[in-house]
């Protein structure tokens, strides 16, 4: 495996070229949205300036080229996933909306009362909000996985689980958003299964940072957001089973998605076409698969490795503070996330010191608001890196800290 | 100075370490609860009214949060005993600004009218006037 070069890489992203409040830009928030290289920015000019057009209704040359574009965009998106079919890749807003995409179109039509829907303590309230509302609405019941005092689920009750009802929905994600934690899906996934159960993963976290590959995997709807893999805003996939996508109803209804329309009757196009409601993000299709492009070259093996070297000097280097509280596992165990609190100044006020001094970090509840209540805490601190991320920003956060320590003594 | 000294400038810390007012009512004339979900920032304001059921003549808070909300909260109190119900109701954001004293991005300033925003739906809540613009929808206020 070639190591990463972070700092060759870093070259690759203008927003770099710049200081804030002064300081070098230490950007340690690429949990909530990655930083964009050079070559994805291009991709989307050189076929904004080149190709584009509205795809799959012209019949002229550039009609053509946008849909060839888009095509292509869509087969890189299945090799990156390891998907058997590109009509499995369905491409979407963001991770949000393909799980509000199975959780309508699945949920709402194969859910019954009593039914059981199974998520985590550990989830982004994009795979937690629609299946408690889906659920509620079809009288079927949400429940929650535990964390254990680490910030790793705790898998021992799902035999208890198992006997309370019919698991209908298993529904976590690959790598927490907040606490980093890499969740032992393979497990879960068996689990669903031997209840019948489908098991919808949220990979946003995971994609920018791991190998996913859904047949590895063998989950049954896998969803990733664009922007967090150096992509463009406003782009996502979701990826299904053909089986189960087929028989699914569409999410959303109107252009491009049908077959025919008839006044009183309208038949549902093929896939991935069904669930592609109007004009397609043809733009950043082409981006995210010039950023898919840049991420594999750099290596997702040699990202995952970097990241967790990083957060094992973060954690270390953190460790240091008085005062300082860290949540989460072990590095080994957690993607490149780490979150904390320093002692009890509020996160938003030490974000605010810190971005003063050029430190980026995300203060909140991390849209976790189930796992910051089991935390008991309102919000974190959470810094997370990427493969431009270097250690110098970690000790520009570590030095921060320390100013943040000074104002509040 | 730097720009940090200016917005935790030692007034703002003192208001945060040595919050006045705070406690709790017991039987308020007037409460009510905020939220700013942004970062989590919560208060309860209580009030009571002197014989005139008029004037305020004791108001306290209780929460948690950040520096700003929780400081400006704290001068709130200061500035709102003794006033009365209505004028307190129609309050200008700009005078509590002003004791703040420090410039404030959009999203701090969220957190620093989270006290005076509570306190105006406590005071309409109790006297049953209609919240105003901006402020109708909110009972249990989510600030965003």
């Amino acid at each position: 495996m070639k190591a990463l070069d972070a700092r060759a890489l870093r070259k690759d992203f203008p927003i770099f070229e710049q200081e804030i409040h002064g300081k070098p830009l230490a950007f340690l928030d690429s949990a909530a949205s990655s930083q964009k290289p050079r070559q994805m920015l291009e991709a989307m000019d050189r076929f904004y300036e080149t190709s584009y057009a509205n795809v799959h209704r012209g019949v002229y040359e550039l009609a053509e080229r946008a849909t060839e574009a888009l095509e292509l965009s869509r087969e890189r998106m299945r090799a990156f996933v390891n998907a058997p079919s590109a009509r499995e890749i369905i491409f979407v807003r963001n991770a949000t909306e393909a799980l509000n995409l199975v959780a309508y179109a699945w949920g709402l039509w194969n859910l019954e009362p009593g039914d059981l829907v199974v998520v985590t303590e550990l989830e982004h309230h994009s795979n937690f909000v629609p299946w408690q509302f889906i659920a509620s609405k079809r009288g079927a019941e949400l429940r929650l996985l535990p964390l254990t005092e680490d910030g790793e689920l705790d898998l021992s009750g799902l035999d208890d689980l198992a006997r309370e009802g019919n698991v209908k929905v298993v529904a976590t994600n690959l790598v927490s958003n907040s606490l980093g934690t890499i969740n032992p899906v393979d497990r879960l996934v068996a689990w669903a299964h031997e209840q019948g159960a489908i098991f919808v993963c949220d990979a946003a976290q995971a994609a920018p940072h791991m190998r996913v590959d859904v047949q590895a995997l063998g989950v049954d709807f896998l969803a990733l957001s664009g922007h967090k893999v150096c992509g463009p805003s406003g782009i996502g996939v979701l990826w299904g089973r053909t089986e189960l996508l087929q028989k699914m109803e569409p999410f959303l209804t109107g252009g491009h998605m049908i077959s025919s329309v008839r006044a009183d009757r309208t038949t549902w196009g093929e896939l991935p076409h069904k669930f592609e409601a109007g004009t397609a993000p043809m733009a950043e299709a082409v981006g995210l698969a010039a950023a898919v492009d840049y991420v594999e070259a750099a290596g997702l093996e040699a990202i995952e490795a970097y990241e967790h070297e990083l957060a094992a000097y973060a954690l270390g280097r953190l460790a240091e503070i008085p005062g300082i509280t860290l949540y989460g596992p072990p590095a080994d165990r957690r993607a490149g996330i780490v979150s904390f609190n320093l002692a009890d100044v509020h996160p938003h006020d030490v974000a605010q010191i810190l971005d003063l001094q050029g430190v980026a970090i995300r203060a909140g509840h991390h849209c976790c608001q189930p796992l910051m209540q089991k935390l008991g805490v309102a919000a974190t601190n959470r810094a997370s890196f990427y493969l431009y991320t270097v250690r110098e920003e970690i000790d520009q956060l570590v030095e921060g800290l320390h100013a943040v320590r000074k104002v509040f003594a | 100075m730097t720009e940090f000294d200016q917005l935790y400038r030692e007034v703002i810390l003192d208001h945060y370490k040595n919050p006045r007012g705070h406690g709790t009512i017991e039987d308020a004339d007037a409460e009510a609860e905020g939220q700013n979900p942004l970062c989590g920032d919560e208060v309860s304001i209580y009030v009571a009214f002197g014989e005139d059921g008029e004037t305020v003549e004791d108001v306290k808070f209780s929460g948690r949060g950040c520096a700003i909300s929780q400081a400006a909260t704290s001068m709130l109190m200061e500035m709102s005993k003794g006033r009365t119900a209505s004028e307190l109701a129609e309050l200008d954001k700009d005078e509590l600004l002003e004791e703040i004293g420090v410039p404030l991005t959009p999203v701090r300033l969220k957190c620093a009218m989270l006290g005076l925003t509570t306190l105006k739906v406590a005071l309409h809540k109790a006297k049953g006037t209609p919240l105003p613009e901006g402020l109708a929808g909110f009972d249990e206020l989510d600030l965003i």
